[in-house]
């Protein structure tokens, strides 16, 4: 899939921009100035894995995975937020920038549940990565306990387990959960529910450290909170821990099966704006509504209608 | 912007405190009466004027936290009406910071350094006969823990280095209410503490800020401690008396590029801990078209055993506001901020005390000296938090965000404060600046050596006779310096010092004569750092030592990237694994996966909290040979 980049949806460029030229693993490659290194990487077809970045959001460059290595620069650099310059010289897969992704995903791997992030399992591998090799992981906290954490004073690690962030998943309304057990803290639901999209602001990161997490304030409930169900969150979470609750609970039951599901896109029938619509339908049911991050109008945002409001076909369908 | 609230009523208390701040409530939109008769023009009172608040947001916590002990729903919610900050944003930083407490804690807590320098003097027996005696601390899991529910009991919890490590052991005590009290203690001995959490009277002052001061025999006259102890600090009449303020005359008529040109002479390097060179700095920020600019003093002081700029600051605090003044002229900053951390309560009173009267002599303000110089200095006050020195931080600090460092580039030099050309430096690099007009940067140059320039300040703590800041030129010899102080105690031998704090590196007794310059501790791959040397005879276990720099370090990661946020607790982890004797496949295994950790934290990591967290423990290991079959002597 190849998306315009958030920068350029958003404010089209008139004027013509300036040629820079920079050398990526030996390769001379010519982009255009304000490009990223990661989207000049992806012109040359090389690969890089990101978890924190995405077309439709500003970088917040935290996952620390897509690293490169730029000569001169004393530490590894972010290859999704940093602009390309004249001159530049890029190494992408030497043992220095293998050895830091290596070990962030291993970290991640070894304190987040990733069992539902796509792709994972192949980089994992792909990076020989051994997560089980810094310990059992740690009984999860009971719930509400990581939401209390009383900052900058943590309880000494237990040398028989690995920290993780595990704990029961937040099951608070009809239309979407969030297990947390799940989350690599990669901020792009906070944007998604903040200035880069839907502007309501009901989720933030609270705490510090490892007991950084996403919440509302005093962690209220989501009905307590300003959440307005839009769904834009879920649908920039690159692991799951934000989903639909059918979705969850069919997976929960064993019943979900995305080989068996037809993706068709349709237009919202909701209101005039005409948002396209992807309908995921297994065995005759709608079980997840999307959108294309891709899509002009959209950008891969909903609101509550048409992200959630489709079981009325369901209904019908039954009677 | 349409924020929703949680609809909690604050008390009269949280309320007046709030309003004290942030002045009374103007119109219903920013949490006044409806109806009064502003609330027709929206567009005036509602949204830019509330958003351009947001920095008050921390001020404004701080004094919801200082009236009643903790953040309590309804003074957030008052909070965030007054200043148009959604609730969910204004809870993420409030949780950011240790000093603010965001569940109910008594009025009074007491906080004692169980840190580095305190450690090896004593704050772990010392915490756990407080233990024994009043109960648990505040913890991580506030459930679980002793917290009286009587809000006029105590509380206590443990603290990371209070910057008093002079006097350790330390603790400082603050009790919320009407006026807030704060109570910096030196030498904290069990009696005084229990004292301090059972008696409801106003403990006196504790004399911890009476700092041990020494200047090298070297510096005859002059130097960054010249008037510390001898010149009144809560007077400008006596300051000036004492020659001040000459240097902003001068500056004046040397022009911007003036001053400029003789720091760039000087060769003055920053004492942050970065050592970038401060001309340059001024110089970028000078040159930048982009409006306006502003000046930001460092003084969040937070390495652990790091306490010189609390002397300055509590001693000699004309100094930094003259310097500051002369930064501004030579960057053209009309606007500058003072970050000072929490946990110095006299240095934030003295730096007041000092703006003030600056203020209203006319040396801030409009009109400076009477020529047209417009400058003035708004103060700002930490909440615990040691990434908060990181430039970048300090600037979303005082945004109103949560700590989080910013990734660079951009520099601040051009994408600074509020996203502007920003000079930001160190409280004893601005203590630099005066003799550098006075006398001209080429005579600053003389003192030191070519590439390191002045004199330094350095901090002397641990198992040292006489604790305190030591003025030297750069090149004094590291044995020089520890001899000035002393040494260990009688008796004891020297086991091994650590250099330039938690983020700088232990060193063997055997390198001692190492020069004290940027350029020899880069060499021998240690670093001076700010100025940190604590020293560590045999009394001291080394390996506890390194413990509690890597729990530092996982407390205080502001948890924004991976490598740091896994990184620091996976350290910490796998030294608790060597400590217990449950290694996963033998202490090399562990050393070896340390490592791993080290470099990927060393090259993966946002900023120099993650890139330096590996540093001590890689220099316990390396050079000390701590976990060696030989180096377990030490233990
Ligand atoms: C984690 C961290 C903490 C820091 N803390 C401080 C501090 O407390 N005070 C300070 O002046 N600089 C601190 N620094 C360095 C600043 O980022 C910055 O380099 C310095 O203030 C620049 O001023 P200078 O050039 O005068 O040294 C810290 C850096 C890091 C990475
Ligand atoms: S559903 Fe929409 S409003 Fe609710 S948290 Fe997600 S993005 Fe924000
Ligand atoms: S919940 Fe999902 S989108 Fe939000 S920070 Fe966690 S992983 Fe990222
Ligand atoms: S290195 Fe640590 S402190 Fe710095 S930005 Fe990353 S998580 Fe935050
Ligand atoms: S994808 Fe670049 S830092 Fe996360
Ligand atoms: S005050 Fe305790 S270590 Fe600095």
């Amino acid at each position: 899939m190849t998306v315009p980049s958030f920068v350029q949806i958003r404010r089209p460029d008139r004027e013509p921009k300036k040629t820079i030229e920079l050398q990526i693993d030996g390769k001379a490659v010519k982009v255009p100035e304000g490009t990223t290194i990661l989207t000049a990487c992806r012109t040359l077809g090389i690969e890089i894995p990101t978890l924190c970045y995405l077309e439709t959001l500003r970088p917040v460059n935290v996952c620390r995975v897509c690293m490169v290595e730029v000569e001169g620069s004393r530490v590894l650099v972010p290859s999704c937020s940093r602009q390309v310059e004249a001159g530049m010289v890029v190494r992408t897969g030497n043992d220095r920038v293998n050895h830091t992704r290596k070990m962030v995903l291993e970290m991640l791997a070894s304190s987040v549940d990733l069992s539902t992030t796509p792709g994972m399992d192949e980089l994992l591998e792909e990076y020989d990565c051994k997560p089980e090799r810094y310990g059992p992981p740690a009984p999860p906290a009971a719930a509400g306990v990581r939401d209390a954490a009383v900052c900058g004073h943590h309880t000494p690690p237990n040398p028989d387990f690995a920290a993780t962030v595990a704990q029961p998943p937040m099951v608070d309304n009809d239309l979407y959960i969030r297990d947390y057990a799940k989350c690599v803290l990669c901020y792009k639901c906070v944007e998604a529910c903040g200035v880069d999209h839907q502007n309501t602001f009901a989720i933030a990161v609270a705490g510090r450290g490892f007991d950084a997490r996403i919440s509302t304030e005093l962690a209220v409930e989501l009905p307590d909170s300003a959440c307005v169900y839009c769904g834009n969150c879920i649908a920039v979470c690159p692991t799951g821990a934000l989903m639909a609750k059918r979705e969850f609970d069919m997976r929960s039951d064993g019943s979900w099966d995305e080989e068996k599901q037809k993706a068709t896109d349709t237009i919202c029938p909701y209101c005039g704006v005409g948002c396209t619509l992807t309908l995921h339908v297994q065995g005759n049911e709608i079980v997840k509504a999307t959108s294309p991050l891709d899509n002009g109008v959209t950008l891969g945002n909903l609101c509550i209608k048409g992200r959630f409001g489709w079981r009325f076909v369901q209904r019908n369908a039954e009677s | 912007m349409d924020i929703r609230l949680l609809g909690a009523e604050p008390s009269a208390e949280e309320k007046s405190a709030i309003d004290e701040i942030l002045g009374a409530p103007v119109s219903a939109w920013d949490g006044g009466e409806r109806g009064s008769m502003r609330d027709a023009h929206t567009a005036e009172f509602g949204g830019h004027s509330t958003r351009e608040q947001r920095h008050m947001l921390l001020p404004a916590l701080q004094a919801l936290q200082s009236r009643v002990g903790f953040i309590t729903e309804g003074g957030l919610d008052y909070v965030c009406a007054r200043l148009g900050v959604p609730p969910a944003e204004a809870w993420g930083v409030a949780t950011f910071y240790a000093m603010l407490a965001t569940s109910p804690r008594p009025r009074r807590v007491v906080h004692v350094c169980d840190d580095i320098a305190c450690r090896a003097k004593g704050a772990v027996k010392l915490c756990a006969a407080l233990e024994a005696r009043v109960g648990p601390p505040i913890s991580h899991e506030p459930e679980g823990d002793h917290v009286p529910l009587d809000r006029d009991k105590a509380a206590w919890m443990h603290s990371p280095c209070l910057g008093l490590c002079d006097v350790a052991p330390a603790a400082l005590m603050v009790e919320a209410g009407e006026t807030v009290m704060e109570r910096s203690i030196g030498g904290a001995n069990i009696e005084r503490l229990y004292a301090l959490l059972t008696e409801i009277k106003v403990p006196g002052a504790d004399g911890a800020n009476k700092p041990h001061i020494l200047r090298s025999p070297q510096i005859v006259s002059g130097g960054l401690l010249q008037r510390v102890g001898k010149v009144d600090p809560t007077s400008l009449a006596a300051y000036r008396a004492a020659g001040g303020y000459a240097a902003l005359a001068k500056a004046m008529d040397m022009g911007a590029e003036g001053v400029i040109r003789e720091v760039t002479e000087s060769k003055l390097v920053g004492r942050g801990g970065a050592a970038f060179p401060t001309g340059r700095k001024w110089e970028a920020v000078r040159t930048q078209k982009a409006q306006p600019h502003y000046l930001v003093c460092n003084a969040d002081e937070s390495e652990p055993g790091t306490f010189k700029d609390r002397v300055l600051l509590t001693e000699d605090p004309f100094a930094i506001v003259e310097a500051m003044t002369i930064a501004a002229f030579a960057t053209g900053s009309e606007h500058g901020f003072f970050y000072v951390r929490a946990e110095y309560p006299l240095a934030f009173e003295r730096m007041n005390g000092a703006i003030e009267q600056a203020r209203a002599a006319g040396l801030l303000g409009e009109n400076i000296l009477g020529r047209g110089m417009k400058f003035d200095i708004e103060m700002r006050r930490g909440a615990g938090a040691y990434i908060c020195g990181e430039e970048t931080a300090l600037f979303e600090s005082i945004e109103g965000k949560r700590g989080e460092p910013r990734n660079k580039p951009p520099f601040p030099v051009s994408h600074g404060l509020f996203g502007k050309p920003t000079a930001e430096n160190n409280v004893e690099t601005f203590a630099n600046i005066l003799s550098i007009i006075l006398d001209g940067g080429a005579a600053f140059a003389k003192v030191g050596t070519p590439q390191s320039t002045g004199t330094r300040l350095f901090c002397l703590s641990g198992t040292v006779r006489r604790p305190g800041v030591y003025e030297v030129p750069f090149g004094t010899s590291l044995r020089a310096l520890i001899d000035m102080a002393g040494g260990v105690p009688e008796g004891r031998t020297l086991n091994a010092v650590l250099l330039g704090g938690a983020a700088g590196g232990f060193i063997r007794a055997d390198e001692i004569d190492i020069k004290l310059t940027h350029e020899d501790t880069r060499a021998s791959g240690t670093t001076l750092g700010s100025g940190v040397v604590v020293l560590f005879d045999e009394t001291v276990d080394l390996r506890d030592a390194v413990l509690r720099i890597a729990a530092f370090f996982r407390d205080e990661s502001c948890g924004q990237c991976v490598p740091c946020r896994v990184g620091t607790v996976r350290q910490e982890e796998a030294l608790h694994r060597i400590a217990s004797g449950k290694t996963r496949g033998g202490v090399s295994a562990e050393l070896a996966l340390l490592n791993e950790l080290g470099d990927a934290m060393k090259d993966g990591s946002i900023c120099g909290l993650g890139q330096t967290a590996y540093s001590a423990v890689e220099s316990a290991i390396k050079r000390l040979g701590l976990y060696s079959e030989a180096g377990s002597a030490h233990a």
